[in-house]
């Protein structure tokens, strides 16, 4: 059951006072303009076991992605599909406020939040991924872990699927005697787009991109919008216990498109 | 990609309804006797209960704040609900619809008139059709208003879409399986506060616009019905309905 609570985060009351000051001049706490993003720094291949993997730091928010590939059945319903699986999870190393166990709601939520951007914008062309129509297709898993967090773990988790899937390379399978054989070489995932979220909050009427935790502590709501390579909007999530209004919505969605191209651009240069 | 003709080329959609029309929608309030607030919903095949129980004492107590009331909300699908038999535990999609409701309902209760108190809303779904989450919270915040519960405004919900590239109002089961785009849009509609957005699919950013825009004049309408249900139950028949109101009823 879903209920109301208080953020884990408790920001003292003058860092909050300090904080609502200097939004008020449009200035946040760590010096940042409100559509400024944080840092963000990739590294790709970072696990060699993994068949793809990318470290993302979004200012101090650090999340782990390895792509995994198997054979397997497919989904019900998509038998001409390979599979696609994207998880998330917030490891306790994470912060002090995370407890080993099973994932809470928020968790649970940016699993699917992910989820759904990678697969709403058909980064990857399935299509190209079945064996034997509908007994056998390619199954890839991405996993996520989060390391460290500080705020905006839509984006810092989403940037690190997209950077390990178009960073992967995935063994060839083939059928040989009704058997399935890893023929040991390697292929380039069947990449049609990059999505790329981002992630915006409101506190008071001001809203700001890119939150650390200390602001999302202090958020009325949020709102994840992903775009694809061709500006289009693939996913949208609002987020947390307060509302937004028409045209709000309408200027993050621009913004999001602008921003997410920047972040696009920079994926791009990097995997290429 | 999309085989499947949805529309028409009259307009018309797989139920017979034009672009712009809401599917019909049955909304009674105070059907069950324990509840302290309560509403039925049959909106399209959507068949939903929801039972509102509240303001009352938090257990476990140290979920109480000081200054203002925990709202729970439980989302949950019958196991015949749906073609194939569904799970009764909760899954993944309904823990995360049970998030999104409580936070689309919880810009208009007024939570801190009941401090140290819970409200629990619980929806069922019967039978479900493409938009669950939609008619539930529309009935919810029926609910809420029968238990009698302070709010600044009702919350009305309605999704809008994308099949065979025309925008669309009020996606039902066929065209969120086999459409393009679905967008669910919770609204206030006296404060003019979007309370729940998500997407699943590819729009344009000019799709976007008009999808979303969409939408909201779907909730609107949706409101009509809510309001006409509660004055209902609390005016019976002789309801000082004005004449401009009734005349939006109907469309």
């Amino acid at each position: 059951m879903s209920l109301s609570k208080k953020s884990p985060i408790i920001i003292e009351y003058l860092r909050k006072r300090q904080m609502l000051d200097l939004l008020n001049n449009k200035k946040r706490l760590d010096g940042r303009n409100l559509d400024d993003l944080r840092t963000l720094e990739i590294d790709l291949d970072v696990i060699k076991k993994a068949n793809g993997s990318a470290l993302v730091r979004l200012g101090n928010s650090e999340v782990i992605a390895g792509v995994k590939v198997e054979t397997g059945e497919p989904f019900e319903g998509l038998e001409h599909k390979g599979a696609l699986i994207v998880t998330a999870e917030v490891l306790p190393t994470a912060s002090p406020f995370v407890e080993p166990g099973p994932p809470d709601e928020d968790t649970i939520e940016l699993a699917r939040v992910v989820d759904r951007g990678i697969r709403e914008s058909e980064m990857v062309d399935l299509e190209k991924l079945v064996l034997v129509h509908g007994k056998i297709v390619y199954t890839i898993f991405v996993d996520c872990s989060v390391i460290n967090a500080d705020g905006n773990l839509f984006d810092a988790t989403s940037y690190a699927v997209v950077c390990a899937l178009a960073s992967s390379k995935l063994p060839i399978f083939e059928i040989q005697n009704d058997q399935v054989v890893n023929t040991g070489n390697k292929q380039d995932p069947p990449i049609t787009t990059l999505p790329v979220s981002i992630t915006a909050i409101k506190i008071g009427n001001t809203i700001m991109l890119d939150p650390t935790a200390e602001e999302e502590s202090c958020m009325e709501s949020r709102i994840t919008i992903t775009t694809n390579s061709n500006g289009e909007y693939t996913a949208i999530q609002k987020g947390s216990n307060g509302s937004f209004t028409l045209d709000q919505i309408k200027y993050v969605a621009e913004i999001a498109r602008i921003k997410g191209e920047e972040i696009r651009k920079k994926i791009k240069e990097l995997v290429k | 990609m999309n085989q499947t003709i949805l529309v028409d080329e009259n307009g018309k959609r797989t139920d017979g309804r034009s672009i712009d029309e809401l599917r019909e929608i049955k909304l009674t309030v105070g059907i069950l006797k324990n509840a302290n607030g309560s509403a039925y919903i049959e909106f399209g095949k959507n068949k939903i209960i929801v039972a509102v129980y509240g303001p009352r004492e938090v257990h476990p107590k140290h979920m109480a704040q000081p200054d203002k009331c925990v709202l729970r909300c439980r989302y949950h699908m019958s196991p015949f609900s749906t073609d194939t038999r569904k799970n009764p535990a909760p899954s993944r999609r309904e823990i995360e619809i049970s998030k999104v409701m409580r936070e689309a309902l919880e810009p208009a209760v007024v939570l801190e008139d009941y401090p140290r108190a819970a409200i629990d809303i619980f929806v069922e779904v019967l039978q479900a059709d493409g938009g669950s989450r939609c008619a539930g919270i529309t009935a919810a915040s029926v609910a809420l208003a029968d238990a009698g519960i302070n709010m600044r405004d009702l919350v009305a919900a309605c999704a809008s879409g994308k099949i065979n590239d025309k925008i669309v109002l009020d996606i039902n089961d066929v065209e969120d399986k086999e459409g393009s785009a679905d967008m669910p849009v919770a609204y206030l509609p006296n404060l003019e506060k979007i309370s729940l957005l998500q997407l699943d699919g590819v729009l344009t950013q000019s799709q976007f616009t008009e999808c979303l825009e969409k939408a909201v004049q779907g909730c609107k309408m949706v409101y009509e019905i809510q309001r006409k249900a509660l004055m209902e139950k609390y005016f019976g028949n002789d309801i000082p309905i004005d004449e401009e109101t009734s005349e939006e009823v109907k469309e």
